[in-house]
């Protein structure tokens, strides 16, 4: 091989691989990322059973049910609509009604939610930014003030 | 103290101005007086930050609730150790830290850089003096941390339970000697510019920042995974969290430069791109900066969310990434690029290295943008985490991590991978047998766990074998062998060490994914458990009192094969009633290399307790293999040639080399 054609296989050879690259980039955005819904929203969008996706509200008055070993059921609302959400495993520090909540995971056959992951805010003073924009968007919620 | 702190900083941003101007001109009029301005100013101005930074961590220390960051952010009844790391422990006092920093190290450059061109010291410190500026500006325009309250509150309101831990000492001093570490990279590289040339010092200086910056921010990024582990409860060391990834990527855009720099300092070659490397990985530093203390994500880290402040930082955001950026693309046809090597050879390796590991940061990039700009476009909110990753990170990854080995076993110029391979042939058989023994011996075992194995021990025995190959292992007499060992440059020992490190971290994170196991369950007091092997019984659940909390605290015990117990693990659930905040602080037993990791959960009506219980394999190497590498990179930097502090020989060294490697 002359020179000018090493050269030229190095630069084909690098495009080639960021090309690569990035084809399995957007391949993996397409299939990979996992969309925010509130209960309202998912009688317009089309979520089919083991999508992933994350749905976020707040923690339903009342809904909160222990049930075998380590395996809670409670409902997710957003006021409007609510669905219903099982999740087995240790529930975060800050879970509580009426409290701001994204859950994780995908809806099983018989149209409950089946989360692999919860989480709440981190402190008092935050709710989830997603759940938070969702609400004022509906005009349930305002951000308070006080802060 | 408040009031003077509050002068100092004031102070020390009027002296980044100066400090700013007076030597860039000085250097366009080559008048050696404004030039020699840029030392002085920079020592006082990191004096006059730190003592603005010890006037705010004595407010904190005193619990002086009339500072309003103090009463937001402190109570009287915290530990002293949380009263004093509570000063970084909050947006205003972290940033307040990383101009510390920042100042700090345009002190070192004005305290040892008596040996660089006169022309560069001054336009070095002039951009790091331009970096301070912007960024006292925000802090006393947008987080000024020295307001007062009127009246003063009699009781402040409590550092976040998360953050009250040993960790919040070391994790962020750490990681931002590592991010703000690049500024110096940076400044460098933008006064090459400037100066429209890249000489020999501009080489010799880079790598060592490169190599202190690399160092620190391994450890605060290891240190914030421990952190993350066993503060948050879930047991997971990496979540591919959007903050994460904005440490992560100025990470992996350093370990790039720290082996282009090689390239640059040993053959002078990939000069433009070590240069432009070294902007990349400050803007991607500012990046984070700006990720984790704009609000746009909501985490731990997001102190408090207002929009002046990520506007703002947005704008230092631009003004430094484009204009470093357009200065480069004005300038950097003006210098002349290096000298040519065959693509078999340790160059070649080492721009294979920056490839993979570019491109694996634009990866990480994508995936942590792209969600902010399609919620900022159509509105859409989606998250992408690991099974995002591991499509795209995990696959850039596996064949750089296969060749790793062979760069450091290549000859400069031109290399032979022959001869490579065949040095390499009992860390391959070591490999190979590592894999078949956990694909057929150990039960559950994957392919993918075999393979990880596999591949992990080839790292580990990789660089045992160039250092084994480097001081004539089955060549010559023990004798000489152990000489030639001793003798060896430290550097050599720096990229085994770090290329060793890497590989008990993959270790770590392979037998805890694949092997780790976990179970969730309900438990009365007496009950046991078994898991992997382990008995454990629950004692029962025991209420205690903290200084600024009480506690739930769940006692269990590890039965021994006798029947007797062996040793205590507890988890409790506490209470912060000033936050009205629960946290779970995880109970965790190392055994070994292993850990036993329990997470409490809530108490059900019947007295018993959710319980989870995760066995994880060989867990701490994951950390402790990031300790390996900061012990390589701090190998590197004692390295006779780097060694700063040792200004008479290397000014003499440089008179030597000069002439033969300026452009």
């Amino acid at each position: 091989m002359t020179r000018k054609q090493k050269r030229l296989s190095v630069i084909v050879g690098g495009l080639a691989f960021l090309g690569a690259a990035t084809g399995l980039t957007f391949y993996a955005l397409g299939q990979k990322a996992s969309y925010f819904y509130m209960p309202a929203d998912l009688t317009t969008a089309s979520v089919q059973p083991g999508q992933r996706i994350r749905l976020g509200g707040l923690v339903e008055k009342g809904t909160i049910q222990r049930g075998q070993g380590a395996t809670v059921a409670f409902s997710v609302t957003d006021t409007h609509k609510s669905v219903k959400v099982t999740y087995t495993g240790i529930l975060p520090d800050l879970f509580r009604e009426e409290q701001g909540v994204i859950t994780e995971g995908s809806f099983g056959p018989g149209g409950v939610f089946v989360a692999d992951s919860v989480l709440a805010k981190h402190d008092e003073r935050y709710m989830p930014k997603e759940v938070a924009d969702g609400l004022k968007a509906k005009g349930v919620w305002q951000e308070s003030k006080s802060e | 103290m408040v009031e003077t702190g509050h002068f100092a900083l004031v102070l020390a941003f009027a002296l980044s101005l100066v400090q700013t101007i007076v030597p860039l001109f000085g250097a366009r009029l080559d008048n050696q007086r404004l030039m020699a301005v840029g030392g002085p100013v920079a020592v006082t101005g990191f004096a006059l930050t730190a003592l603005s930074f010890v006037a705010l961590a004595s407010a904190y220390a005193n619990s002086d609730f009339s500072v309003a960051s103090v009463w937001e952010n402190s109570h009287s009844l915290q530990p002293m150790i949380y009263k004093i790391t509570g000063t970084w422990g909050n947006h205003e006092g972290s940033m307040l830290l990383w101009v510390l920093i920042l100042t700090f190290f345009g002190a070192l450059v004005a305290a040892f850089g008596s040996n660089l061109p006169a022309t560069l010291r001054a336009n070095v410190l002039a951009v790091q003096g331009a970096i301070g500026a912007a960024f006292f500006l925000f802090i006393l325009a947008t987080s000024n941390p020295f307001i007062r309250l009127n009246p003063a509150p009699i009781e402040g309101r409590d550092l976040n339970p998360v953050l009250q831990d040993l960790g919040l000492a070391i994790h962020p001093p750490l990681l931002y000697l590592g991010y703000v570490g690049f500024s110096i990279c940076f400044s460098f590289s933008v006064a090459a510019l400037i100066e429209g040339r890249i000489d020999a010092s501009w080489a010799r200086w880079v790598r060592p920042w490169t190599l202190v910056a690399w160092m620190f921010l391994t450890g605060g990024i290891a240190m914030g995974s421990y952190w993350a582990y066993y503060e948050l409860g879930w047991g997971g060391f990496w979540f591919w969290d959007p903050v994460e990834n904005a440490s992560f990527m100025p990470w992996l855009a350093g370990t790039a430069l720290l082996h282009s720099a090689i390239v640059m300092e040993k053959r002078s070659a990939l000069k433009i791109w070590t240069l432009l490397l070294a902007i990349l990985t400050f803007s991607l530093s500012l990046l984070g900066t700006f990720l984790v203390r704009s609000g746009v994500l909501t985490s731990v880290h997001a102190f408090a969310t207002d929009p002046a402040r990520g506007v703002f930082i947005l704008c230092i955001l631009t003004l430094f990434i484009g204009g470093s950026l357009a200065l480069f693309a004005l300038r950097a046809s003006r210098l002349t690029a290096g000298g040519l090597f065959h693509p078999i050879s340790r160059e070649g390796a080492l721009v294979l290295n920056n490839l993979f590991l570019t491109t694996a940061t634009a990866t990480v990039l994508v995936g942590t943008l792209y969600p902010l700009a399609l919620e900022a476009l159509t509105g859409d909110k989606i998250s992408v985490g690991a099974p995002f990753f591991d499509l795209t990170f995990g696959p850039l990854m596996l064949p750089l991590l296969v060749l790793v080995p062979f760069g450091p076993l290549l000859a400069w110029k031109r290399g032979d991978v022959i001869a490579a391979s065949q040095r390499l042939m009992a860390a391959f058989a070591t490999a190979l047998a590592a894999m078949l023994v956990t694909g057929l011996f150990i039960d559950g075992a994957s392919v993918f766990a075999a393979l990880g194995i596999g591949l992990a021990v080839w790292l580990v025995a990789g660089a045992l074998t160039d250092l084994a190959v480097k001081s004539g292992v089955g060549s010559v007499a023990p004798s000489v062998m152990l000489r030639r060992f001793a003798g060896l440059p430290r550097s050599v020992f720096g990229t085994a060490l770090a290329h060793l490190g890497l590989g008990l971290t993959l270790l770590g994170i392979v037998a805890t994914l694949s092997f780790g196991t976990e179970k969730i369950l309900t438990m009365r007091a007496g009950e046991t458990v078994e898991l992997s092997g382990h008995t454990l019984r629950f004692v029962g659940l025991y209420p205690a009192q903290g200084p600024n909390y009480s506690e739930d605290r769940g006692r269990f015990e590890l039965i021994g094969v006798s029947g007797s117990p062996v040793g205590e693990i507890s988890s409790a659930k506490r209470f912060y009633p000033v936050r009205q905040t629960t946290t779970t602080e995880s109970g965790i037993k190392t055994l070994g290399l292993s850990q036993l990791y329990i997470s409490l959960g809530d108490e059900a009506k019947d007295g018993s307790v959710v319980v989870r219980l995760w066995w994880k394999p060989l867990v701490t190497l994951i950390w402790g293999g990031g300790l390996v590498m900061m012990a390589g990179a701090a190998m590197s930097l004692m390295d006779r040639r780097l060694r700063v502090g040792a200004p008479s020989r290397r000014r003499k060294q440089a008179s030597a080399e000069a002439p033969a490697v300026l452009p």
